[in-house]
């Protein structure tokens, strides 16, 4: 019997927050369990050892929004036999993807004393949008489970068993009282993916769509319904152009 | 390997720090003539994009300029927005923002020991690889970490960009009885946190000395954390405090003589903020539990005027803060009785509202201008690491040299020195919204080559 060569884990980081690859330092309980599985080769955040590729599963976080970035995304996949992106920014863009409806110059000039020196692309864009990815794990942040879920299925060979379903069936699998229809509150939960476990309805405020869209969505449809429950044309645009704008965009003009 | 007497030395991507940092050394002679942090975060624009949102949004945009302590950027925007409007939420909500907050702390701090800066101490890679030596001690700490995240995600939903904090307050406040049932996590995690600063307290600290100001918050009558006064305590041991609506007037962006680099600074003196800070401003307020855990490790009694200026002892002074952030959670959760509404309510006025907070780094300053609708006119994050990095540099220019005049160290020796003259500092880089003009103008009017191999 031949001994099975440990897998490689790697995790990069692009334009974001760090709090998806936290998420991982958050599994405190199967952080070291996890290790015993994997051999990390490239955890910036985590390891100052650094082991060149091919790694055998990559976690993406982060958008692309410089030129750098735009050319390492490519080293990064050819280093990488499976490459999983994880959060917002990594598969829609995130939340710096509001710029893709702005003049990214006037940014610019808004926040640097200087910006003719700093070095920006005019959009945030997913890594999809410039490399083939085996997997998108959305969420802003990820959610742990599911970031266990997708590694152990690549551990296994198999696909991750993750939904598209919407956040509405998470709520009624936790018996979560509807709150659009109890008390007229704004929720994004019809049309945004599943992965959160129904989180803001468990604490009474509507979903603001962290997810990004679910699989299969009718987000106009949706539309009419914000407006009963009180946000003018202006609230809506903003509810739904906030951490995963440019994806519920898209639904929206398809 | 460069000529030892003369060299430039870079490292392209720093590791066991939160964000993308870069640190480039030049050596002249044998004189250290540049010592640099670099910031190659790509920018994100939080303040350009914050303009025209609504007053109501800050706490849940601003959670995510960083993923490491999003509570401290819901604090500090909710505090500017709220002090624009002019309200001052009920007592009992102040104190459940503050046991979230404490859920921060813990959860952050023992991140930063275990994971982060402990290794540099024991000679090891990362914490994983500290746990082939040293797994009772890595476990531990996983265990009060998970402690931390266990309030945060009772209280605000998850731990990574909390859910449930809203302007004013809460959505939901918790009952009694679900904040009762942490006691137990939280108890044994306080005796860990204890068991902790004892092993850190045996670490090997090299001398050093911080002559940088120290800015903290001071609270009246306990350690600050979600709320307090700029307070100063200077090199020459002199002490003062400013209004916070002055803060952009003391804590200015400025050029130094000798370098391009604009660096954050207070009264045009470098300055520092974070633990070191806080345990040198309000010190005397912790707890006596935490007190004496802080003289039984060799910090000094901060009663007495126990000051504590060395960057490699931050760790003893992060642990002796997660005692007491446990213990407070503790008290919180004990005298706890629920708000009459889990949020006051915050009508939008037209106006400016300031608000700082002890984010677990150091002090988040927040500035909001809104109209009379609540839409925000401009924004202004003023992050600890931006402050920070006068004095980190500061560092890194004293550990380079004095391994340079004693005993000319090689390149790998001198990086490794340097990345742990960084790393005491537990320096955020994802919440460098200031700092990519500063790399900017530096590198293009400095003459020096251009930063390559970035990651």
């Amino acid at each position: 019997m031949t001994t099975r060569r440990t897998p490689t884990l790697a995790v990069f980081k692009l334009a974001s927050c760090d709090g998806c690859q936290l998420t991982l330092l958050n599994c405190e309980d199967e952080l070291l369990a996890l290790a015993g599985e994997v051999k990390v080769a490239h955890f910036l955040e985590a390891s100052s050892a650094v082991e060149p590729g091919p790694y055998d599963l990559t976690l993406v976080e982060g958008s692309i929004t410089t030129p750098e970035d735009a050319e390492r995304i490519h080293t990064i996949r050819a280093a990488s036999r499976r490459l999983v992106t994880i959060g917002a920014c990594a598969t829609a863009g995130g939340v710096q993807a509001l710029r893709n409806f702005a003049d990214v110059d006037d940014y610019r000039r808004v926040v640097y004393a200087h910006p003719e020196y700093v070095a920006t692309l005019a959009t945030s864009t997913p890594v999809s949008a410039h490399v083939p990815v085996d997997f998108e794990l959305r969420g802003c942040p990820i959610d742990r489970r599911q970031l266990l879920e997708v590694i152990t299925a690549y551990l296994a060979g198999r696909k991750p068993d993750i939904p598209g379903h919407s956040v509405c069936f998470e709520c009624k699998r936790r018996g979560t009282v509807c709150v659009t229809v109890a008390d007229g509150t704004p929720c994004l939960g019809p049309v945004t993916h599943a992965g959160c476990g129904a989180l803001c309805p468990a604490y009474r405020r509507g979903c603001f769509g962290c997810f990004g869209p679910a699989a299969t969505v009718n987000l106009p449809a949706l539309i009419p319904l914000l407006r009963r429950d009180g946000l003018d044309e202006d609230a809506v645009g903003r509810f739904l152009h906030t951490f995963n704008a440019a994806a519920f965009d898209k639904e929206l003009k398809p | 390997m460069t000529h030892r007497g003369s060299r430039v030395l870079h490292v392209g991507a720093l590791s066991r720090v939160e964000g993308e940092g870069a640190l480039s050394l030049r050596v002249h002679d044998g004189t250290v003539t540049e010592a640099r942090l670099e910031i190659y975060e790509p920018p994100r624009f939080f303040e350009a994009f914050l303009r025209g949102r609504s007053y109501t949004e800050p706490p849940d945009i601003t959670a995510r300029v960083c993923g490491i302590c999003p509570v401290a950027y819901q604090m500090s925007a909710c505090a500017a927005v709220e002090d624009a409007c002019g309200v001052r939420v009920d007592p009992r909500i102040s104190a459940l923002r503050r046991l979230l907050y404490c859920g921060e702390w813990i959860e952050s701090q023992t991140l930063h020991i275990h994971l982060l800066h402990a290794p540099d101490f024991l000679g090891r890679a990362g914490a994983v690889d500290l746990a082939r030596t040293h797994r009772t001690e890595v476990e531990r700490g996983l265990r009060v970490k998970k402690a931390g995240n266990s309030l945060m995600e009772l209280l605000g939903g998850r731990a990574i960009h909390p859910v449930n904090v809203r302007l004013g307050g809460f959505h939901r406040a918790p009952a009694p009885g679900e904040l009762r049932a942490l006691e137990p996590e939280l108890k044994r995690a306080l005796d860990d946190a204890l068991d902790i600063v004892r092993w850190v307290a045996g670490f090997d600290f090299p001398d050093a000395r911080t002559d940088a100001d120290l800015l903290a918050l001071a609270a009246s009558g306990t350690y600050a954390i979600e709320t307090g006064t700029p307070t100063v305590l200077r090199a020459d041991g002199t002490t003062g405090s400013f209004p916070l609506r002055d803060f952009t007037q003391r804590v200015r962006e400025t050029h130094v003589p000798h370098s391009t680099a604009l660096h954050s600074r207070l009264d045009g003196r470098t300055h520092l903020t974070g633990s070191l800070a806080r345990f040198a401003v309000s010190g005397h307020l912790l707890s006596p539990l935490a007190r004496q855990a802080a003289v039984a490790a060799g910090l000094g009694d901060p009663r007495e005027g126990a000051v504590c200026r060395n960057p490699y002892r931050s760790i003893l002074v992060r642990a002796v803060e997660v005692v007491y952030a446990l213990e407070e959670a503790l008290r919180i959760i004990t005298a706890y009785e629920p708000p009459a509404h889990p949020a006051t309510e915050v009508p939008p006025v037209a106006g400016t509202g300031h608000g700082a907070t002890e984010a677990p780094r150091g002090l988040l300053y927040h500035r909001y201008a809104l109209d009379a609708r609540g839409i925000v006119t401009d924004a202004r994050m003023i992050p600890p690491t931006a402050q920070n990095q006068g004095a980190i540099e500061a560092d890194l220019r004293r550990v380079a040299q004095r391994a340079v005049s004693e005993h000319d160290p090689g390149d790998e020796e001198l990086t490794d020195l340097c990345e742990r003259a960084i790393r005491n500092h537990d320096p955020c880089i994802s919440c460098s919204t200031h700092f990519l003009d500063l790399r900017i103008v530096r590198t293009s009017t400095d003459g020096a080559p251009p930063l390559g191999g970035h990651g």
